[in-house]
């Protein structure tokens, strides 16, 4: 989530930002020149040398901004190194250790990502916040209450993690529109949000019934005509919502297909208050 | 002259954007010379040896009809002539991703209505469709593919709700290629092929993608305002 809270953020709490810039020409070049020749991977550094030229020297509102960032990747790298860390949570004998230890690192990389850029602009990336995923507002007796000792409640909730984790990418992508740099990796990182939930939906079909049997739960989103949650946890229902939409561009597909293959050949987005709403926003308890 | 081509809107209306975008701009101001000539239609050639996807919005949704046009032709190859020892979790997938590749398919050929490029002919001759490694090896180059050219695509889209569709697609893409990487090999649903070091997807540029699939084509698809003319 890390790139368009950013964005969003600093609208925020500095909206004359553009402002800042339009004087500064040389600022404005220096920008002009790493949009196709720059691999995506020095993007840290190059956001890092934006901020730096927009205010002269790190200051507390953008640094604030890049921290919020970080504290949702915490949230979600925090859950599985914690996951991870519990002895004998995670089986080591099938397919959960490779599957769970490949997206733990893939979110660890998200938080490094972003660490990268604060440390470049001079900033302290913030610890990990206090967080509850029960979802009970650190009463620690929400909906998911046997989230770290029913294996079950991890996995689903770690799906309603990445299913959410794309649509609200999604709902942040016209903010970037026509930014090469930017929206590439953002549309990059919400692409492996979405591979990450393909894989935990599939985890957990291989223990419902198996990896060769009529799927339970599949890798894509098969909502009914009028819920969009397929999971079976209702009490992600509100993270779904929405799923169910059957009008795409204007065109109602209901005409060309079921309704389950309507919904899931195309996921849903959501906005930033949504998101925050909605069960990531309850895992929070002090960010 | 035609190495620069981004068509991407310029910076008449700068003080609206936020400063990101404002950066991306810049890249826009480069090549604003490349997008004067952009045209609304696929180029329809005199002797109809080549379909070339257009400019603009339009030739970017004639490039995702393009690529969904061979995912539903390969899927329903596969689903129709299915490898020996299938198993029921596999055909169930299969079919899935048939369907939805064929929604994909029609959704753009509605949306896109006159505009639209015609319907492609496939050559799959280069595929064993009765080998179990050989359709799911060509199925993950679909779907990788699949996602990093929407990925790299992304931000020449002009329109926001254009750039929301195909946001709506390509995450249902990126669960299909993680879904197929799994079928391969378990676990395999992220691997550095993918995705890079920072935990981003891989993105790939047009011409890149045409370049790769038009062995799989009948009559080629080109892209002359996305940097890949006519051969």
């Amino acid at each position: 989530m890390n790139l368009f809270n950013i964005i969003d953020e600093i609208q925020k709490v500095d909206p004359e930002i553009n402002d800042r810039f339009n004087p500064r020409r040389a600022a404005i070049k220096n920008i002009t020149s790493f949009g196709s020749k720059v691999a995506v991977a020095a993007l840290p550094f190059a956001l890092g040398t934006m901020f730096k030229k927009a205010y002269g020297a790190a200051t507390t509102p953008v640094v604030d901004v890049l921290n919020f960032a970080l504290t949702l990747e915490h949230l979600e790298a925090g859950f599985y190194n914690k996951g991870l860390s519990i002895g004998g949570f995670v089986p080591a004998g099938g397919i959960d250790a490779k599957f769970v230890s490949q997206i733990a690192a893939d979110e660890n990389k998200h938080v490094a990502f972003l660490k990268t850029v604060i440390t470049q602009l001079g900033g302290t990336p913030v610890a990990p916040p206090t967080v509850d995923y029960t979802g009970g507002n650190n009463k620690g007796n929400g909906p998911f209450k046997d989230v770290f000792t029913n294996y079950t409640t991890f996995l689903t909730v770690g799906a309603a993690f990445e299913d959410t984790g794309v649509r609200a990418y999604k709902g942040q992508a016209p903010n970037l529109l026509g930014n090469q740099v930017v929206l590439t990796a953002a549309l990059g990182i919400h692409a492996v949000e979405g591979r990450h939930a393909s894989a935990l939906r599939y985890l957990i079909n291989s223990h419902k019934v198996g990896t060769t049997a009529t799927p339970a739960i599949k890798p894509y989103i098969v909502s009914s005509a009028s819920k969009g949650n397929d999971t079976g946890a209702g009490a992600a229902d509100g993270n779904y919502a929405g799923e169910e939409n059957t009008t795409q561009g204007g065109v109602n597909l209901s005409s060309l297909a079921s309704i389950g293959v309507v919904t899931a050949s195309f996921d849903e987005p959501l906005s930033k208050d949504e998101v925050l709403k909605l069960l990531v926003g309850s895992f929070i308890v002090t960010p | 002259m035609e190495t620069n081509i981004n068509p991407t809107t310029g910076g008449a209306n700068m003080a609206r954007r936020s400063f990101l975008r404002y950066a991306g701009a810049g890249a826009a101001a480069v090549a604003v010379f490349g997008a004067a000539s952009c045209g609304k239609d696929y180029i329809k050639n005199p002797d109809g040896t080549y379909i070339d996807i257009g400019a603009g919005d339009v030739g970017i949704l004639n490039y995702a009809y393009a690529l969904e046009q061979l995912e539903a032709a390969f899927y329903l190859q596969v689903v129709a002539t299915p490898y020996s020892g299938i198993s029921i979790a596999e055909t169930a997938y299969l079919t899935d991703i048939k369907d939805h590749e064929v929604l994909h398919r029609d959704f753009f050929k509605t949306a896109l209505g006159s505009a639209a490029i015609p319907a492609l002919e496939v050559d799959f001759s280069s595929i064993n469709f009765s080998d179990r490694t050989a359709v799911l090896a060509a199925a993950k180059t679909f779907e990788d593919t699949g996602v990093k050219a929407y990925d790299g695509a992304g931000y020449l889209i002009q329109s926001a709700d254009y750039l929301t569709i195909a946001g709506k697609i390509v995450s249902v893409e990126a669960r299909h290629a993680a879904l197929i990487a799994n079928l391969i090999s378990p676990g395999s649903f992220a691997n550095p092929d993918q995705v890079d070091e920072n935990g981003i997807n891989r993105s790939a540029t047009i011409a890149e993608v045409l370049a790769a699939v038009n062995p799989l084509l009948k009559k080629k698809v080109y892209a002359a305002n996305f940097n890949y003319p006519i051969a």
